[in-house]
């Protein structure tokens, strides 16, 4: 058993009992709030559907490989290990394809080489920022995102970059 | 406009590359395939988000929430001060922030579109430099265990998957802080409004 299978049994349980304790309806609350979800998954679909059939295309045609490629003398530049390319391309549009390209990449050089490791804390450190843009200007309506994503993707740079100083400072190369 | 450039971007390019690289069949299918990867994507999320937002209603109704809130409030009044002006925005940003901390995405994403909802009233279609903070604080990832990973190395043979810990603390640290300090420093360049 770890932490986070503890989480979300204690949370549940906890919650039900600390609105029990106020005398709220907690089961008719629940399904209330469930509904809710439901609407905003309505709102959440059409971002989804525009994104995941370019991002699948993206993969499909080769692009990802080429783009890799000519990367790979800036990353050397900025201390990045050129094998986590790919991953860095996937990673701001699609969290599933990421974790694939992660998946992939530890297989090849082994969890604990320092790839393996700088793709692990990539991993852990960034998030799936398009998707993010998308889902939530979308959902509150806002058309001139402004410098949200320059912003964002500063973040996931110095994430990347972070991740393979982490590394090299915690294990060496 | 800047996803729809993006998007254009991607397609055109796909195709350009299809056709050089003649797999212009495998890239009309990932198109389609795609799609309806979408809706698969959508209904595997469907229960848990609808289970988050229910347990998040109750967490509201019993209090809970506004004690998380008063957790973060100091730290959150000094980024979205705005914002933390109306007391509704302000607790479903602090349990935005804290199901981020515990790693639960699928809880954080319906209360932080809920405050992004009331964050985004009257500005016309035009992100404000806290709604556009909120965003970046979003797409930087500021989780204290990232369970999936280290599930991922334990799958590829890790005896210690959860070693890398203090590695992505620390890069997870930086990435915030530079989106936060970007954020800033562009919402003076591009003003258009407050």
């Amino acid at each position: 058993m770890n932490l986070s299978s503890l989480v979300i049994p204690v949370l549940l349980a906890g919650v039900a009992v600390c609105g029990m304790g106020r005398r709220v309806d907690v089961y008719g609350t629940l399904t209330h709030g469930a509904e809710e979800g439901l609407t905003v998954l309505l709102r959440v679909i059409p971002a989804l559907v525009g994104l995941l059939t370019a991002v699948s295309m993206f993969r499909a045609s080769g692009a990802t490989e080429w783009i890799s490629g000519l990367f790979a003398p800036a990353l050397e530049w900025l201390g990045i290990p050129r094998e986590t390319a790919p991953l860095m391309l996937v990673r701001p549009v699609s969290g599933n394809g990421a974790l694939a390209v992660a998946s992939d990449l530890m297989n090849t050089y082994g969890p604990d080489s320092y790839v393996g490791r700088v793709v692990a804390v990539m991993l852990g450190s960034t998030e799936t920022t398009f998707y993010t843009i998308a889902v939530y200007f979308g959902s509150a309506g806002i058309h001139k995102t402004r410098h949200t994503i320059p912003a964002a993707l500063t973040a996931d740079l110095t994430g990347f970059i972070a991740s393979a100083l982490a590394v090299r400072i915690f294990f060496g190369t | 406009m800047a996803m729809a450039w993006v998007w254009t971007g991607m397609v055109v390019l796909s195709l350009a590359f299809g056709l050089l690289t003649g797999r212009l069949d495998a890239v009309a299918n990932a198109a389609l395939e795609g799609a309806r990867s979408a809706i698969d994507l959508s209904i595997s999320m469907a229960g848990i988000l609808c289970l988050w937002s229910g347990v998040m209603e109750i967490m509201s109704a019993c209090g809970l929430s506004a004690s998380l809130a008063r957790t973060f409030r100091p730290l959150l009044r000094r980024l979205l001060p705005n914002a933390c002006r109306d007391e509704e925005t302000l607790a479903a940003i602090s349990a935005n922030v804290s199901a981020n901390l515990l790693g639960l995405g699928n809880a954080a994403t319906p209360l932080g579109i809920r405050a992004a909802q009331r964050m985004a009233r009257g500005c016309g279609g035009t992100a404000s430099n806290e709604l556009c903070l909120l965003v970046v604080l979003n797409t930087a990832s500021i989780q204290l265990i990232p369970a999936t990973i280290a599930s991922v190395r334990a799958a590829a043979g890790c005896q210690t998957p959860f070693d890398i810990l203090p590695a992505v603390w620390l890069a997870s640290v930086l990435s915030v802080a530079a989106g936060l300090t970007a954020a800033r420093l562009l919402s003076r360049i591009g003003r258009a409004r407050p």
